[in-house]
């Protein structure tokens, strides 16, 4: 055995420690969020319910929102901006977020947002490993897919919070599904390391696949929102319509953001990487053309690639088209999303096709 | 990531305006299609004769045509359109394709044999060339033109045209600021006119107010987007019908001409003709694989090239180059691609009385990444056995560049390259088939009408050939020697398809215009001045977007405190209370959480 395997055994043992160590620090995640949604149960929060049930006189007292110029001494004070809702649209105020407001609640959810963080670093130090013992970008095969893609969605997840966006709500059903998407790495997907055929030697590759996985791992935020929007509206619906919702659903819808947040929310995630689908289809195609001599051959993949976005397609449309904005639309992006993890893991199990090399 | 104002472009369209009661104002935010309802009946009053019923009938038919139309270009149509599309296009992923794998259709149609004529009459087969796949996306495309065309009209209108007048009542609308100054009406509007002018609105003084817009570039970018995809579209049929597309075996020394015949396999578009062929020519003049030695990815190639010497034209100069994996030739509409390659060891045939009948390399068909490879050696004149008599050789061969070494169990190569080349063969006689007038694969040896060389124990007579070994026939029937030398092979694509160029210029234009759809908001802002019952101005601005969005109040503050800067609150008072309407004595219910984020 040459030196250099051995540092690569070296390399792709402590790869997978650190995957491992991951799993136990997302498990301890996992666990903090849960005690932050437990202890944000303690707190009657009823604002939806509050403002889908209280009548417009006490309505027309809610504070304008203003805007006001930070600092600035003699600057003058700066007109309010009143904004008011569109015509049609319901006025619901957002829930408070998993704690319900509950300051022990909040210590857990903050817990479990460090928590997150070092899981993500640990993980993402197990995927740069697994890397420097292949020698080559970690996307050869399904594992590699699956450690990075769930290293990715917690990426995107922390860069929310980092901007301050109000999506802490996102931490347990993440941690969850990360949890699942690497229990299934190791055990069922796991693959010691591999070769790459030459067809896969070209940047277009790097380009190619990593947009892909960026992009599945925003799909994916996109389509929680959108998942926990359908549960919300008809939650609200319930509410407008004078019907009484159990008091589990209550109690945890009501911490949540409105359903026109969570819609909104959820579109704007769509929509943000849309045009990155688009390009990392085309990026693929490239790609194709310059190793199989075609840019476009209906190769399974491919096929399911564009399924995907005409699906997403169908989605924005959707919510320009009258009788189609809403409920009807929020289905249709989680059948588009569904058509993105049947590409990802459906084709490669069941299908093959040119882009079986990748290995399952 | 996600930027704010990517938010809402969707929002309220074409079915109202943000509010009922905005009129002009509201209006055109976009060039979406508007649903409209038509009558049932389009002939109207019908007067008695024949005439009558002509112009009747022809009324009815005008208007139908018309209503068919309206409905196909809307946009309720075009969604149904893009889902049967993306549905439409499942079948072709999960059944196998004539165009891609013609043999799995073939042991598809032996397996199920009722539902495989089924198949068949449905196109399944074929799926993205059926007939009612193409019914949809040329619907599809015919009602995306429909729409664009008009849209485009539209939208060259309102950059001609001039944003619309403020609506009576600015109050209503999404974002409202309001305060009194005691500059006078005039100043104020002269003062947003700039602030806007400078913030690249486009603005004007329509009445007692500020009439702005901007962010036109989103709908630009929508049209460019939808226009974008019907020249990928155009592209890729006009590539798919004149393509062409070939694989040539060439072993090293040996070349090539761009004619029909010269090809192993060939397949063409529906509207290519053979005079479409890029004339030019090349020969193969080494090819050169390097492999990784260690490490995980031993045996992954590190150099995988062609070197070569190609002219273009009939009567071209000639000049070298190399062929990478992921690097083509180009020459003219057509790609040379280097897809595969292989060992030819050069062997040697003699007859019964040790005249040469075969000489040369004879190229075998990788079986694994490390290149075990399996062919034959035919020979079918000229041979004539001991007995003097005219018979036909052939040899099932199987080549590793790399042994394993004698006893270790395994034939397969252990490494792609020729570290340790071992050649086995075995030998038959008779008839080798190609009389049979059906077409057999060169690199295989069909057995049916051969007889096997047979030993002294009645075995097949075999043999592994190191390089300069003989292996001799028995009954003095001659010998095949595996000579001291193996060339490699390279194998050829070469690929006519026209239109990529305007696909990719597509594809481009189609990603920006995309972006400009989806992360550009269309907004207005209006700033209304007017004198008050008590002579002191009454400054009003308000913003509308596509619908609410959180950067659209965000933004009309920013501009309220530039034009407040220039006519500042009249100073023995408070801010008016916003939610007063001006005039008004009800205050005018301000909702919360409207701005949310
Ligand atoms: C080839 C199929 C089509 C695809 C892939 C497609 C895709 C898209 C996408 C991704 C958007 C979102 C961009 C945005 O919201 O600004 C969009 C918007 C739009 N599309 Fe299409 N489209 C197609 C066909 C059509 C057709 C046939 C029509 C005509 C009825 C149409 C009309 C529109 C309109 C009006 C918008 C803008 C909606 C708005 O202003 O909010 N599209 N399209």
């Amino acid at each position: 055995m040459t030196l250099a395997t051995a540092t690569n055994e070296h390399l792709a043992h402590i790869s997978n420690t650190l995957i491992y160590s991951a799993m136990a620090v997302y498990t301890l995640a996992f666990f903090a969020y849960i005690a932050e949604w437990l202890f944000g149960s303690r707190s009657k929060v009823a604002r939806t319910a509050h403002a889908l049930t209280a009548d417009a006189a006490q309505k027309a007292q809610a504070p304008a929102v203003t805007v006001k110029k930070a600092g600035g001494t003699a600057v003058l004070e700066r007109p309010k901006v009143v904004t008011r809702a569109v015509a049609g649209a319901r006025d619901v105020p957002d829930g408070p977020g998993a704690h319900g407001g509950d300051a022990q609640g909040d210590l857990y959810g903050r817990i479990a947002v460090s928590l997150t963080v070092l899981a993500f670093l640990v993980e993402l130090g197990g995927v740069v490993a697994r890397a420097a013992s292949v020698q080559r970008a970690p996307w050869g095969n399904m594992y590699e897919f699956n450690i990075t893609f769930s290293t990715v969605a917690v990426g995107v997840y922390l860069a929310l919070l980092a901007l301050r966006k109000n999506v802490r709500w996102l931490g347990l059903f993440l941690t969850t599904t990360v949890l699942l998407d690497l229990g299934l790495a190791v055990t069922v997907l796991y693959t010691a390391s591999d070769q790459l055929v030459p067809a896969l030697h070209s940047y277009w590759l790097y380009i190619h696949v990593s947009t892909a996985i960026f992009c599945g791992a925003v799909l994916y935020v996109g389509a929680v929102g959108t998942l926990l929007y359908l549960f919300k509206d008809s939650y609200e619906n319930k509410l407008a319509s004078g019907g009484k919702p159990g008091t589990f659903a209550t109690s945890v819808l009501e911490r949540l953001p409105a359903a026109a947040t969570l819609d909104k929310f959820a579109y704007r995630v769509n929509a943000a990487v849309f045009p990155l689908w688009t390009f990392t289809i085309i990026a693929g195609a490239i790609w194709a053309e310059s190793a199989w001599g075609r840019y476009w051959g209906w190769d399974p993949k491919e096929t399911w690639a564009f399924i995907t976005w005409v699906a997403y397609a169908c989605y924005l449309h959707a919510r320009s088209t009258a009788g189609w904005k809403g409920r009807k639309a929020a289905y249709i992006a989680l059948i588009a999303f569904g058509c993105w993890l049947f590409n990802y893991y459906g084709v490669n199990i069941f299908v093959g096709g040119k882009h079986s090399y990748a290995g399952v | 990531m996600s930027d704010t104002r990517s938010g809402d472009v969707h929002g309220e369209t074409t079915d109202t305006t943000p509010d009922g009661d905005l009129g002009a104002a509201g209006s055109q935010l976009s060039t979406a299609p508007v649903e409209v309802a038509m009558p049932g009946s389009f002939g109207g009053s019908r007067t008695p004769g024949a005439l009558g019923w002509i112009t009747w009938a022809a009324r009815e038919v005008i208007g139908w045509v018309r209503w068919f139309w309206r409905q196909l270009t809307s946009m309720r149509v075009a969604l149904i359109l893009l889902f049967l599309l993306s549905l439409g296009a499942i079948p072709g992923s999960l059944i196998p394709q004539s165009g891609t794998d013609a043999l799995k259709v073939r042991d598809f149609m032996d397996a199920h044999k009722t539902l495989g004529p089924v198949y068949e009459k449905l196109g399944l087969f074929h799926v993205y060339s059926s007939v009612w796949f193409s019914a949809i996306y040329i619907l599809l495309f015919v009602s995306l033109i429909g729409c664009i065309v008009p849209r485009t009209w539209q939208f060259v209108g309102q950059l001609r045209g001039r944003p619309p007048a403020a609506p009576k009542r600015l109050t209503r609308l999404p974002a409202y600021a309001t305060w009194r100054t005691d500059t006078g009406p005039e100043q104020v509007r002269e003062a947003a006119l700039k602030v806007l002018g400078q913030r690249r609105f486009r603005a004007h003084v329509a009445g007692d107010a500020v009439a702005a817009e901007k962010g036109y570039l989103r709908e630009l970018g929508n049209l460019a987007f939808h226009i974008a995809l019907v020249v990928m579209l155009i592209a890729f049929a006009w590539g798919q019908l004149y393509k062409s597309e070939g694989n040539k075996l060439i072993i090293e020394g040996d070349g090539f001409a761009n004619t029909l015949t010269q090809y192993d396999d060939f397949k063409s578009g529906n509207l290519f003709t053979d005079d479409d062929l890029v004339p030019f020519s090349f020969d193969l003049k080494k090819f050169t694989g390097t492999y990784e030695r260690t490490g995980p990815n031993k045996g992954t190639p590190r150099t995988y090239q062609a070197d070569i010497s190609y002219s273009a034209g009939a009567y071209g100069k000639e000049k070298k180059t190399t062929i990478k994996v992921n690097e083509p030739l180009e020459i003219g509409d057509a790609k040379v691609y280097l897809v595969s390659h292989g060992y030819a060891p050069v062997v040697t045939v003699r007859d019964g009385r040790g005249g040469v009948v075969f000489r040369g390399p004879v190229p075998l068909l990788p079986i694994d990444s490390n290149v075990t490879s399996q062919g034959a050696v035919k020979v079918y004149d000229g041979y004539r056995d001991a007995q003097g008599r005219t018979d036909q050789l052939g040899f099932a061969a199987f080549f590793v560049p790399t042994f394993a070494g004698a006893g270790k169990g395994t034939m397969f190569s252990q490494f792609p390259a020729l570290d340790y080349p071992v050649l086995a063969v075995s030998a038959y006689h008779g008839d080798l088939g190609v009389n049979a007038g059906i077409p057999q694969n060169v690199y295989q040896l069909n057995t049916k009408n051969l007889k096997p060389f047979k030993d002294s124990k009645g075995d097949l007579v075999k043999a592994r050939l190191l390089p300069g070994e003989t292996m001799r026939l028995p009954g003095g029937n001659g010998s095949i020697t595996f000579d001291k030398q193996v060339k490699e092979w390279a194998g050829f694509q070469i690929v006519q398809q026209p239109g990529t160029g305007w696909a990719l210029g597509g594809a481009v234009v189609a990603i920006f215009g995309l972006a400009g759809s989806l992360f550009i908001q269309r907004r207005r802002v209006w700033v209304r001045a007017t004198t008050g019952a008590d002579g002191v101005t009454v400054v009003e601005m308000a913003g509308l977007g596509r619908s609410e969005s959180a950067k659209l109040p965000e933004e009309l503050g920013d501009l309220a405190a530039l034009v407040h800067e220039q006519a500042p609150t009249k100073t023995d008072e408070q801010d008016a209370d916003p939610d007063r309407e001006p005039g008004a004595a009800t205050p005018v219910p301000a909702a919360e959480g409207a701005q949310k984020k």
